[in-house]
């Protein structure tokens, strides 16, 4: 007989509002081909989804995309998810948060603003040197402020900016954050696509996390300063998404319906569409929710693996892309047959360093590559 | 913050949210990106805590509601310990 653990609520509701964006980061995890997807759901339809995830049980939204402030309908769905009951989170790049804006946000009821820098190489000398970003970053985290939100801050962190790890936590403290996320790049769409030009070495990392512990110890208690490890060094997979279907539910800007914000990626797979069913059939029924929920789909080393419910096998859609196969254990894990692959990506990162060599340019994540990368080479 | 006494008036630290979740059936707390299930005691505590009330109006109200005797300590080491998680503040 075979344990079927019972499911729970999907308690975290990230709706990705658009994958309109004014910037063209190298490491977003939008899909390669979101220049294809631009029939967007109306906001009808979003309140509706609110309404049966509410009624499910979810409690913490999160409204992302691309850049949500685009949607200018944000306020109506911000207003709705609070009558609701929901706790609400912006994930956004500050681009587009005018006083204004963020005063109806506000009134609107809007619990958090999560200000993110986009960080690229078109942006990093800006960045760097103070000048324009820098300005627009110190105004939005006043308005931020202002409102009395906390002050979050999240950098994705890669071979480029890792560097500057110092100077990065130095401004959130001068912006007077409370919380700052130095999340390195997981490598998924664009970041993939990027992964060689990315991917820090572990001289890099060590350094970057003694410069992290030296900032906690200064701040204390008046900044949390969160540093999540990239997987590819550790050799440790991760409980992606907290384990398929067990808490997060991500509606893509046209509606369907994933276990998590990549996982359309995965082949063989068909995932529902909230314009056609509604979201306690889609959590519960659906093919695509159950199938790498639990332990059930799992092949070796996982299946007699001690650890297969901690990491639950890691991440699918890594799987996916460094081994060709879904249901294969995360390559990152040290038991992974395919480790192999990702020691080869993270030598190639020692390589390119020691050698100051780069041999592909950066893919900008823009409509017009967006094109180009989903027609298929003949 | 000034240290705890009875007299301090609690409340829900900036950033926080609590509320009932009968999907749940208990008191969680919300907060950016965050959410912790709070067990039945502590659930009837922090709801208490509304900013006007002083702890000994929320230890003698708890005694009423039921029916028990002695819990200023208990309450008092909660409040502490969430003031430290920045669950809970006071003047």
């Amino acid at each position: 007989m075979k344990a079927t653990p019972a499911i729970g609520p999907p308690l975290w509701l990230l709706a990705e509002l658009t994958y309109r964006c004014p910037l063209h980061c190298v490491f977003c995890y939008n899909p390669v081909d979101f220049a294809q997807q631009q029939d967007e759901l109306d906001t009808e339809d979003w309140l509706r989804v609110l309404r049966q995830g509410r009624e499910m049980g979810a409690v913490q939204l999160g409204l992302s995309g691309g850049e949500p402030l685009v949607r200018d309908d944000l306020e109506v769905i911000v207003a709705e998810a609070h009558r609701l009951g929901y706790y609400t989170n912006l994930l956004t790049s500050g681009v587009g948060l005018t006083e204004a804006r963020a005063a109806a946000l506000k009134a609107a009821g809007l619990d958090h603003v999560q200000l993110s820098f986009q960080d690229s190489t078109r942006e990093m000398n800006d960045f760097l040197s103070h000048t324009k970003t820098f300005a627009l970053k110190n105004q939005v985290a006043k308005i931020i402020k202002g409102q009395g939100w906390p002050m979050v801050m999240n950098v994705v962190i890669h071979r480029l900016n890792i560097d500057h790890i110092d100077r990065i936590i130095g401004m959130a403290d001068e912006f007077g954050a409370e919380y700052i996320e130095l999340a390195n790049t997981q490598y998924y769409s664009w970041a993939y696509l990027n992964r060689d030009q990315l991917l820090p070495t572990r001289e890099q990392l060590k350094r970057a996390e003694q410069v992290t512990d030296a900032w906690r110890a200064k701040l204390g208690e008046r900044m949390r300063i969160f540093f999540v490890a990239p997987d590819y060094h550790e050799g440790v997979p991760k409980k992606c998404v907290n384990g398929w279907g067990s808490m997060f539910l991500t509606v893509a800007p046209d509606g369907t319906a994933l276990p998590c914000h990549t996982a359309k990626m995965l082949p063989g797979l068909r995932f529902p569409n909230v314009r056609d069913q509604g979201l306690r059939e889609i959590w519960f029924e659906s093919e695509g929710f159950n199938r790498y929920r639990g332990t059930g789909w799992m092949k070796e080393p996982c299946v007699s693996c001690e650890m297969k419910e901690v990491d639950l096998g890691g991440c699918r859609c890594q799987a996916y892309l460094i081994a060709n196969d879904p249901a294969a254990a995360d390559p990152v894990c040290v038991k992974s047959p395919h480790r192999a692959l990702v020691e080869g990506a993270v030598a190639r990162a020692e390589t390119a360093v020691a050698q100051k060599v780069t041999e592909h340019p950066l893919v900008f994540r823009d409509p017009a590559n967006s094109r180009r990368l989903a027609t298929p080479t003949p | 913050m000034t240290a705890l006494t009875t007299a301090s008036q609690p409340r829900i630290g900036a950033g926080f949210r609590l509320q009932w979740e009968p999907v749940q059936n208990c008191h969680v707390l919300l907060y950016p990106e965050g959410m912790v299930k709070l067990n039945g005691s502590a659930g009837e505590i922090m709801k208490r805590c509304d900013g006007a009330r002083d702890v000994a109006a929320i230890v003698a109200d708890l005694e009423q509601a039921f029916a028990m005797q002695g819990l200023e300590g208990d309450v008092l080491a909660f409040v502490e310990m969430a003031a430290k998680q920045r669950w809970l503040a006071w003047e």
